[in-house]
């Protein structure tokens, strides 16, 4: 297959034209010798042939059945409308805004958009969207350190585990030093003051990687008494009832949108969102739109503020970044615009809702899922044996569930088991059927 | 043509979502709840006091917003969009059928339930490998500019695993390079020093020479360069740096230029990123989201970023699988495995084409971008390094025009103008990149339309600083925006 609309007349006009005798004399500025590799591609395909292929791939992955993933992404119920709108045509196949004149489309979209999250995480300044969640976090560390002059980043290690990895990733070739806050079993201790002296910011996550609620007033109040900056990382479908970031004094507002209304996408792409307080605007990252007039006086959007930005300010840039994640952002706010309060406050209400079903249903099943501390949708099960290994048996069974808790925080082996306004009656007994055999299975072994 | 004395309304002003909201009305019902106590389970002090003032549309008023915000908006699919740099080839809608057979999955799911999609990845690691010329590949980095990142942090880390991360504080760039390469390299913890291009349009060699020293870490460069010349002089350039110790680094935002022709790693490149979204054509999507995989050499394999895709077994026993265990890895870019839906349709993409596609891409598109060189010569435009050029070329407008204005006076014809502005070593640069997938027509009209932005100018001095007439809204108040930022809805002023 291929794409090129030129025949070979079209092919012999344009040579006469630019005076060459083949396409191939085109590249004689390339020196012989590295000319016409072996790349080792495969021969192309038919369409048919194509789409057989990505079929059969396609057929050896599960995407159905009772799940119980979190860890980041989950599967929330997303109306037909979204994608049909998003995945539009001229939204699709624009590129960024050089040319305010001919794309009011993506950037009054994206003046929407900083609206909603704004509105979300009550904080009066959205850029246009980042990368992911966790990239979003490291970015925001990084403004926290250009804002104070302050070289050490204090995470909570309820932060979710990769973010925590980009975060360090991000900061140790800069010499930023960071200092990681243990939980106190399921939440994260409010800090003293002097073990804040040198910190730009505190970082913590709402609800934590383990599923359960911070006391984001005491940490925000704390990092302002030491004269650090607060950092919360949220899940926006949360913040249809929780407390808004904006709320509890943080600075910046920085998560991951996947949940208000992206496919799971095997984790990309989905988008990173940050907002910040005013005061922090000229040290933000990213693309903003504004709104501004034309020379008739109507109302127009325009990309603004892009002193900070790397195609101006080159070395001095306050980022590198360029492309954002503009379409699965416009996305995003075309599914909360579809949703509104009330629909993006079911999504949330539900949520809890069958979590807590879930978490009772296993209780009176003579499991033991950790509820000492108020959880979100997501809480963990201990388990008896390693996490790797109950989420593939529990795959066999036909349940998707089984995020690790990881070694770090202490637990043994435990998962985060998640559920949304969409898990069944019929999907959580599947998961105790599944965990009972396992457990029988495990007896078994142990008899014999 | 365009009446620059008319004044094309006086209409009100498109509306915002929130204009259109009114308390009651919604699109979306989601699988009905029954009311809980959130207080009792979540905690009063954790709870919002008010809810978020979200758009209340119903599924209609929510259609014909984004319908008509999308009439709104130039694109590829509707408008010739020849932005240099940037690649705005035809992005295949099978791609898209393509990317929903794997929608659904999640990160975290079971490995073993998502073998297809493990080796789909492994797959494209691989092509893309064979493409650069590399031993290995990541496929993490959410974008250009993120790959940039990683490479620079994978030599970083090298440097620092012979023992001279101390010595090594410089990246070199060319001073016609991507504003994202000095960022990049200062986010990265080093200094930047800019090399001069030459009076042919490449890297001035002497000059390149003069600034190695040991203090060296790594050499950005972009091949064809961002006047669109292949830089003649790369396998000297290669062993000068490497004779210093310093690595070298290849921006792929031009690959579509050679793809299938020549590789990075056989020009002495150590480290090469990709941009999916130019060269593979995943869509551009507005903005993003992008996707840059990032290739090395054997000796910086052990540095790439965590988790690779991996494979144990042959044939019918192959089982892929994440690969964490990598001591010396640079860590994480980013959550998960990279933008796999775009993963996707980049493997889609390859696939359809194989490898003569690819190479017949990188031939028809230097042909399409030869074609307009000698057109805009032929109409009064100063082409400054006037020689066959690889996908793209730099442009001068006539003596006296701006090309601010004629990119204005383009749009009135339906028409993308080059990017402007860029590189910053011509003055009023417009940089041309047409792509293989434009046909000779298109590219006669587009030169038409030019030659009659031209022909009016002479004889109307109004006319062009005036454009555009016809668009959506005309010529913006850019200062205004930036010096009294209004950044979201305010919704005080709603009456």
């Amino acid at each position: 297959m291929h794409y090129l609309p030129h025949t070979p007349e079209d092919v012999a006009r344009a040579l006469k034209l630019i005076g060459a005798p083949s396409i191939d004399a085109l590249f004689e500025d390339i020196p012989a010798e590295l000319r016409d590799p072996d790349m080792q591609v495969a021969p192309g395909l038919s369409e048919a042939e194509l789409m057989a292929h990505l079929r059969q791939l396609a057929a050896r992955n599960e995407d159905r059945g009772a799940d119980f993933l979190g860890g980041g992404v989950r599967r929330h119920f997303m109306p037909s409308v979204t994608s049909h709108l998003a995945m539009q045509s001229e939204f699709v196949t624009a590129y960024t805004p050089y040319q305010p004149e001919v794309a009011q489309g993506i950037l009054q979209a994206t003046f929407e958009y900083q609206t909603m999250m704004s509105e979300l995480t009550g904080l009066p300044v959205s850029n246009a969207s980042m990368y992911d969640g966790a990239s979003a976090v490291a970015e925001a560390a990084l403004l926290a350190v250009r804002q104070t002059g302050r070289e050490q980043v204090v995470v909570s290690r309820g932060v979710h585990p990769e973010t925590r990895e980009v975060l360090q990733t991000y900061l140790s070739p800069l010499g930023i030093e960071l200092t990681t806050i243990d939980l106190d079993r399921l939440t994260t201790p409010v800090p003293a003051e002097d073990d804040l002296a040198a910190a730009a910011c505190v970082i913590a996550q709402q609800p934590n990687y383990l599923g359960y609620l911070e006391p984001m007033q005491q940490l925000s109040d704390a990092s302002h008494a030491a004269g650090a900056l607060f950092v919360a990382a949220v899940d926006p479908l949360s913040l249809a009832v929780l407390a808004a970031p904006g709320d509890y004094g943080a600075d910046v507002a920085v998560g991951d949108g996947q949940t208000v209304g992206n496919p799971a996408n095997f984790g990309g792409p989905a988008f990173g969102f940050m907002v910040v307080k005013e005061a922090l605007v000229r040290q933000f990252p990213g693309r903003v739109v504004g709104q501004t007039t034309d020379v008739d006086g109507k109302r127009a959007f325009v990309l603004t503020l892009q002193a900070r930005e790397q195609h101006i300010r080159r070395s001095k840039a306050k980022s590198n970044i360029c492309s954002n994640h503009q379409l699965t952002a416009l996305m995003a706010a075309i599914n909360l615009a579809a949703l509104g309060p009330q629909g993006l406050r079911d999504l949330a209400v539900g949520s809890v809702q069958r979590a807590h079903q879930l978490a009772d249903t296993l209780t009176q099943a003579g499991f033991e899922p950790l509820t000492s501390a108020r959880f979100f949708n997501e809480f963990v099960l201990p388990v008896a044996v390693e996490p790797a290994t109950l989420r593939r048996e529990l795959a066999r069974r036909g349940v998707q569930a089984g995020v690790a808790a990881g070694q770090e925080y202490g637990l043994g082996h435990a998962v985060v088991l998640a559920a949304t306004e969409s898990t069944t009656d019929a999907d959580i007994q599947q998961l105790v059927s599944g965990l009972r055999s396992l457990e029988a299975a495990a007896m078994e072994t142990a008899d014999a | 043509m365009p009446d620059h004395t008319s004044n094309q309304s006086t209409a009100a002003d498109f509306p915002l979502i929130f204009e259109r909201s009114r308390p009651g009305r919604r699109a979306a019902h989601p699988p009905k709840v029954g009311e809980i106590d959130l207080a009792a389970l979540l905690g009063s002090e954790n709870l919002r006091a008010e809810a978020p003032r979200l758009p209340e549309v119903s599924e209609l008023d929510l259609v014909r917003h984004y319908t008509q915000l999308a009439h709104r908006q130039m694109s590829i699919d509707a408008n010739f969009y020849p932005l240099g740099s940037c690649t705005m080839k035809y992005n295949p809608k099978v791609n898209e059928e393509a990317a929903r057979l794997f929608q659904d999955l999640h990160p975290y799911q079971a490995p073993e339930s998502a073998q297809g999609a493990l080796e789909l990845l492994y797959n494209l690691q691989s092509d893309l490998a064979g493409i650069t010329g590399m031993a290995g590949v990541s496929l993490q980095p959410a974008a250009g500019a993120h790959a940039e990142l990683a490479g620079v942090l994978m030599i970083r880390a090298y440097h620092e695993s012979r023992g001279e991360g101390e010595q090594r504080r410089l990246v070199l760039v060319p001073d016609a390079a991507h504003g994202t390469n000095p960022a990049t390299a200062a986010m990265a913890g080093y200094d930047v020093k800019e090399v001069p291009t030459g009076p042919d349009g490449e890297v001035d060699v002497a000059a390149f020479k003069a600034a190695l020293s040991p203090a060296v870490a790594a050499v950005m460069l972009t091949n064809p360069n961002t006047l669109g010349l292949f830089e003649r002089n790369i396998t000297e350039i290669a062993k000068a740096a490497h004779a210093v110790g310093a690595q070298l680094y290849y921006d792929g935002a031009n690959l579509n230029a050679i793809m299938g022709r020549a590789r990075p790693g056989d020009m002495g490149f150590d480290v090469v990123h990709l941009n999916l979204h130019k060269t593979f054509t995943t869509p551009h999507g507005g903005g993003g989201p992008g996707t840059g995989p990032v290739g090395v050499k054997a000796h910086l394999l052990p540095f790439l970023p965590a988790p690779v895709i991996a494979r144990r077994g042959e044939g019918e026993e192959a089982e892929f699988y994440l690969e964490s265990d990598m001591p010396l890895s640079i860590g994480r870019m980013r959550s998960f495995y990279g933008n796999f839906g775009n993963l996707v349709r980049a493997y889609t993409y390859i696939r359809a084409l194989g490898r003569e596609g690819l190479r017949d891409v990188s031939g028809h598109a230097v042909m399409a971008a030869n074609y307009m060189r000698v057109r805009f010569k032929e109409l009064g435009f100063n082409v400054p390094f006037d020689r066959v050029n690889m996908h793209e070329f730099v442009a001068q407008p006539p003596e006296g025009l701006k090309t601010l204005d004629i990119a204005k006076a383009q749009l009135d014809y339906g028409m993308h103008p080059a990017t402007v502005y860029f590189p910053l070593v011509v003055k009023e640069a417009m940089m041309v990149e047409p792509t293989e997938t434009e046909s000779l027509e298109t590219l006669d009209l587009y030169m038409d339309a030019l030659a009659e932005v031209l022909e009016r100018a002479a004889h109307d001095p109004e006319y062009l600083p005036n454009a555009p007439y016809t668009t959506p809204v005309r010529r913006l108040d850019e200062v205004k925006a930036a010096r009294q930022p209004v950044l979201r809805f305010d919704f005080a002023d709603e009456s």
